[in-house]
């Protein structure tokens, strides 16, 4: 009979943990439904060269695959991290993704150019072959060519530090490099 | 009164029609294919506005998925290979009725759980409602009642 009386506190204590739980999950992001197979085929022209590009032109490996655009505020936010990342040896693939072309070769001249090469995906053909939501997103193809991760939003230190290590071992702290590309 | 009333309800969500469809023009070669064109708009999720399905969201994402769909139709693909197209993709959220797998399993047993609980609450609740036995009062508990109906009122 005594115990009866602890069933409401109970039940309070559990529906408070779930709850708590729920707090630190972001319900936005969406899990990946591509994780572990092989980039999806495509034939887009390269962003600066106008050339038809395929899967097999993403041949460095592994590497980052970035949506961006134009139009995406944050990955202006981004982009000087990518720089870093591509100063430090990290190969970058750029998905530039349902965007105007010539404003994107535009911005890749006056931020800088941290990518091996850019699919132009005018339509978001690939994008949606690809799942992809929104911009940016940031996509590990590891060594084999399979979607080994991915990341949504802004790319920064702190995630990279946390969810990319598997795929890339950066020896330093890139926050130097990121300061001084930080001043530009 | 009235006219103010009903002036009211048409500006509300609710005197409106409850879906807020995109208005977009697609030419269907046949009114079934229309029709499921819009069963299936209405049972696809946009990724990116969570709680609209992509008849309705404006997002640039939910017109693709609507384009695809159109074109996946008019090419004669049946529902079911649309939905695996979109699941491929998007992975089962995509879907307001996803399939049964492990993650959402949960999902799908919920209702029946909860019902299954809520008899249980209710049956152990009655049953212990039932059983109070109205225990008979003692000879001094019934002296004392005759003593304090018969005190003089205040």
């Amino acid at each position: 009979m005594q115990a009866k009386k602890f069933i409401p506190l109970l039940a309070f204590v559990v529906l408070a943990g779930l709850l708590f739980r729920g707090l630190s999950i972001d319900p936005s992001e969406l899990p990946a439904a591509r994780l572990g197979q092989p980039f999806p085929e495509f034939s887009q022209p390269e962003l600066s060269t106008g050339r038809e590009v395929s899967v097999e032109a993403l041949a460095v490996r592994p590497a980052l695959v970035n949506v961006w655009a134009t139009w995406c505020y944050s990955c202006r936010v981004e982009h000087p991290y990518l720089i870093a990342l591509a100063q430090q040896g990290v190969p970058i693939y750029g998905l530039n993704y349902k965007d105007d072309s010539a404003k994107a070769r535009e911005w890749l001249t006056q931020l800088g150019d941290p990518y091996q090469l850019n699919i132009a995906d005018v339509e978001g053909s690939v994008g949606l072959d690809l799942g992809v939501y929104g911009a940016p997103e940031t996509y590990v193809l590891d060594a084999d060519g399979v979607i080994a991760h991915r990341h949504v939003g802004v790319l920064s230190e702190e995630v990279f530090q946390r969810d990319f290590s598997p795929w890339f071992s950066l020896g330093a702290s890139l926050s130097e490099i990121h300061g001084e590309v930080g001043v530009e | 009164m009235r006219a103010v009333i009903f002036v009211l309800l048409c500006c509300s969500p609710w005197g409106a029609s409850s879906t807020w469809a995109v208005i977009e023009t697609y030419e269907f070669s046949s009114p079934d294919l229309e029709r499921r064109y819009h069963a299936l708009s209405q049972e696809l999720r946009c990724p990116k506005c969570q709680n609209q399905n992509i008849a309705d969201s404006n997002a640039p994402i939910a017109r693709d998925l609507r384009v695809v769909l159109y074109e996946q139709l008019q090419a004669g693909a049946s529902d079911d290979e649309i939905l695996a197209f979109m699941v491929a993709r998007y992975g089962e959220f995509v879907r307001y009725r996803p399939g049964m797998d492990r993650n959402t399993v949960l999902l799908w047993a919920a209702p029946g759980l909860l019902l299954v609980l809520g008899a249980m609450g209710l049956f152990a609740h009655f049953r212990q409602r039932s059983s109070q036995v109205h225990a008979a009062l003692t000879d001094s508990e019934k002296s004392e009642i005759e003593r304090l109906l018969q005190e003089p009122r205040a």
